[in-house]
């Protein structure tokens, strides 16, 4: 009999794209080609197993939840076709939304929140840019102050700027 | 003539723009032409946006989509991030009700609706299968003749079930495209190894990234390959700010970039200086 210690858990896995876990059958086909399984501690058949278990703390308290790089080996090969990186993606939103958050990704949030991209642009890519007869500044949200203004209404509507300044 | 809002995202336009300024003349001389998608935002990165709020990057995609719809256009990109991403939320909104009509409501803040109408492309798809090998061939005016490590990074292609391009294992539509302009796909060990910058793993484990491109270009050396070729600026940015420290000088290229040297663009054109592994043609 499996023990389940958190069933809301559950239903917020499923509300966030993770439905799936329970078709896992724990064959390690996914963790047997995971590259980054290779290089580390992290074991995604585990991880998997965890989220069947409803193991919330562990889970959205692991550095192993961010070593995944989302290279999609692990849902070609998967005998069950668990959709292993939409799991992996509603977990780590799970823990982000409870602050579990590194500076480097909170940086990212921020460039996207106040540029519009996840880069700064710079003066060299400037000068190359006009050399390569392209626009200095992109012709995106960068070069429309309008469409910056828009892009933060709808990032504030879905309440990201909580994630960036928390 | 075929036509599409072209699709800038974040890590061509602001690291490489060479890689833009490539695949604006390579399309223009083979009878495609781009729109620019005007006031467009990062896609946003699937990785980390979409890791930390799924609605966040649901929404601001939406934008994007909407923004092309409104053109009248497909998306065409030149990266692998923007592409999976943008494809992904178009799947999930051209297909479901429920979610198109709640970002509608976040869309509308702005006066913005989305019908779910936007298809999202690729430009390597595009070359294969809208312009094909024989018109480009046609097009090029300078053979080469190197020998290349054809690097399709992981979200081209995968997942297979929704985008159907080509086979995730064994595929051969880089190998093609990159065989038109004379030059060699070398088989290698492991040819569809993650180069290891995606899904937030560069910006928080950087050493972990490191040594998944490590081992590729291990297999890239051991091909002999001259040139890196692929088809994302986030790939084309680890290989190329990476080698120095990890002991390599393999020359990367994008793909937009080598066509453009098989269409004769000089090495300022094709904004070579910016590399950090040194080009020579
Ligand atoms: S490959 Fe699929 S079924 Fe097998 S352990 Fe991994 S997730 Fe479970
Ligand atoms: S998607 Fe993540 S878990 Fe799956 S094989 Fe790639 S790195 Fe491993």
């Amino acid at each position: 009999m499996e023990f389940k210690s958190n069933p809301e858990f559950e239903q917020q896995l499923a509300a966030l794209g993770g439905a799936d876990a329970k078709l896992c059958f724990q064959c390690g086909t996914c963790t047997a080609g995971c590259p980054s399984g290779r290089r580390t501690s992290y074991k995604v058949r585990k991880l998997v197993r965890m989220a069947q278990l409803d193991m919330k703390d562990e889970i959205i308290n692991s550095e192993e939840l961010w070593m995944c790089s989302t290279c999609y080996t692990c849902v070609e090969r998967c005998p069950r076709r668990v959709p292993i990186v939409d799991i992996i993606i509603a977990l780590r939103n799970m823990a982000v939304a409870e602050g579990h958050i590194k500076p480097a990704h909170k940086k990212t949030a921020t460039n996207l929140y106040q540029l519009g991209h996840t880069l700064a642009i710079n003066d060299e890519i400037k000068a190359t840019r006009a050399k390569l007869g392209l626009s200095e500044v992109p012709p995106t949200v960068m070069a429309n102050e309008k469409a910056m203004a828009d892009l933060k209404t709808i990032l504030d509507a879905v309440k990201f700027d909580a994630i960036v300044k928390e | 003539m075929a036509k599409y809002a072209f699709f800038l995202g974040c890590v061509a336009p602001l690291r490489y723009p060479g890689i833009e300024k490539s695949t604006r003349v390579v399309f223009d001389k083979l009878g495609v032409e781009l729109v620019d998608l005007t006031d467009a935002s990062c896609c946003p990165a699937p990785g980390v946006i979409k890791a930390f709020s799924k609605l966040t990057w649901l929404a601001a995609a939406a934008r994007n989509l909407a923004l092309a719809e409104k053109m009248g256009l497909p998306i065409m990109t030149i990266c692998n991030g923007c592409y999976g991403s943008l494809f992904e939320a178009a799947h999930e909104l051209n297909n479901n009700a429920d979610e198109l009509a709640k970002v509608n409501e976040i869309l509308a803040k702005v006066g913005m609706k989305y019908n779910g109408t936007t298809k999202v492309y690729h430009f390597a798809e595009v070359l294969a299968n809208e312009v094909g090998v024989e018109k480009i061939k046609a097009a090029f005016t300078k053979p080469l003749a190197y020998k290349i490590a054809v690097f399709y990074g992981c979200h081209f292609l995968k997942p297979t079930d929704i985008k159907g391009l080509d086979d995730a294992e064994a595929p051969h539509i880089l190998e093609d495209l990159v065989e038109a302009t004379g030059c060699q796909a070398m088989p290698r060990k492991q040819p569809m190894l993650c180069c290891g910058s995606g899904g937030g793993l560069k910006a928080a484990f950087g050493d972990v990234t490191k040594e998944f491109t490590l081992t590729n270009l291990e297999n890239m050396k051991a091909s002999e390959a001259q040139f890196i070729v692929d088809v994302c600026p986030f790939c084309h940015l680890q290989f190329d700010t990476a080698q120095k420290e990890l002991g390599f000088e393999i020359p990367v290229l994008h793909l937009a970039q080598l066509y453009g040297i098989a269409m004769g663009m000089t090495e300022e054109e094709l904004g070579l200086a910016l590399h950090k592994v040194p080009v020579k043609l």
